[in-house]
């Protein structure tokens, strides 16, 4: 009797996916500091993938020469050319620092749950202040500050 | 014991059939990307809202022009590794993955080839 009752709740458990997600499915796991920058690295690289594009903009245009630059800084030097320099330079440096943790971690030195949390927040830190200090900058360079 | 073949173990490919060699030029990319974006963030910041006869001068400063060209091809080359892998995990359909990737290379090789040829034309004509 009680042998039929845990057969039957196995299969119960076995056959109801539908209210038990299998792994990986993503929305089981809580969010984690170490996954959420794990991710983080990836969604940095798609996106400077694609900045880089301004890279060859900028070139082309100063090959170009003359009014095709002024209309580049035309655009960037606006409130929304701004905003997407200011992304681009985070996720670059938040890319930069990170990197250096993944190539650590090749090294296999840092790997420790402690330390990977340590070296984490250690990222964060250094690619806000990596982004404020170049802003601070830029602006001094054109004499806003 | 190891269920390995003895022609698998000499060749040293492993199941991605290619080793380590994307592995290790994502690597490679990475470290020299680490000073050559720095030197770029640290030279161009000062160059915001400046002429661009000036911005041309800087370019054709021919320490400036190698590094700008090794820069070049370091990011393209990292670039074009990296979102291999990306879609490789995400895109499953066979011919939307090779699409995809010939996309990305294509564009990779295309841009890094007009960046190269934008830097040589400033540098050359002075
Ligand atoms: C504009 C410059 C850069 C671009 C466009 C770029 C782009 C990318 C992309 C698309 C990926 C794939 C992400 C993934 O597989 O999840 C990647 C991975 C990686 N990047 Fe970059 N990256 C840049 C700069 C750097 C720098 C400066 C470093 C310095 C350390 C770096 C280190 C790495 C490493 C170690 C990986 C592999 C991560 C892994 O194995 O999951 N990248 N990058």
């Amino acid at each position: 009797m009680d042998l039929l009752r845990i057969e039957r709740f196995i299969w119960k458990s076995i056959m109801d996916t539908r209210e038990r997600p299998l792994s990986p499915h993503l929305q089981v796991y809580k969010p984690q500091l170490t996954s959420i920058l794990s991710i983080m690295h990836r969604v940095t690289g798609v996106a400077l993938a694609a900045g880089t594009c301004l890279l060859v903009w900028w070139l082309v245009v100063i090959a170009l020469g003359g009014e095709y630059y002024t209309i580049m800084q035309n655009i960037m030097g606006s409130w929304y050319g701004r905003l997407a320099l200011l992304g681009w330079s985070f996720a670059l440096f938040y890319h930069l620092c990170n990197g250096i943790r993944h190539l650590f971690w090749d090294m296999g030195v840092g790997l420790e749950l402690r330390r990977a949390y340590q070296s984490g927040w250690l990222v964060i830190g250094a690619a806000i202040l990596l982004t404020l200090g170049t802003w601070t900058y830029a602006y001094q360079s054109v004499g806003a500050l | 014991m190891s269920l390995r073949t003895d022609l698998g173990k000499v060749r040293g490919l492993g199941s991605a059939k290619e080793g380590v060699g994307h592995w290790w030029s994502q690597r490679l990319t990475a470290i020299a990307l680490i000073p050559l974006l720095i030197w770029l963030i640290a030279s161009i910041v000062p160059l915001a809202g400046a002429e661009v006869r000036i911005v041309r001068e800087w370019i054709s400063e021919p320490v400036n022009s190698v590094l700008l060209l090794s820069l070049i091809v370091a990011v393209f080359h990292h670039a074009q590794l990296g979102l291999q892998v990306v879609i490789e995990d995400y895109v499953h359909t066979v011919w939307l993955k090779l699409a995809s990737l010939i996309v990305v290379k294509f564009l990779a090789f295309g841009l890094s080839t007009t960046s190269i040829f934008a830097v040589l034309k400033i540098a050359f004509s002075g």
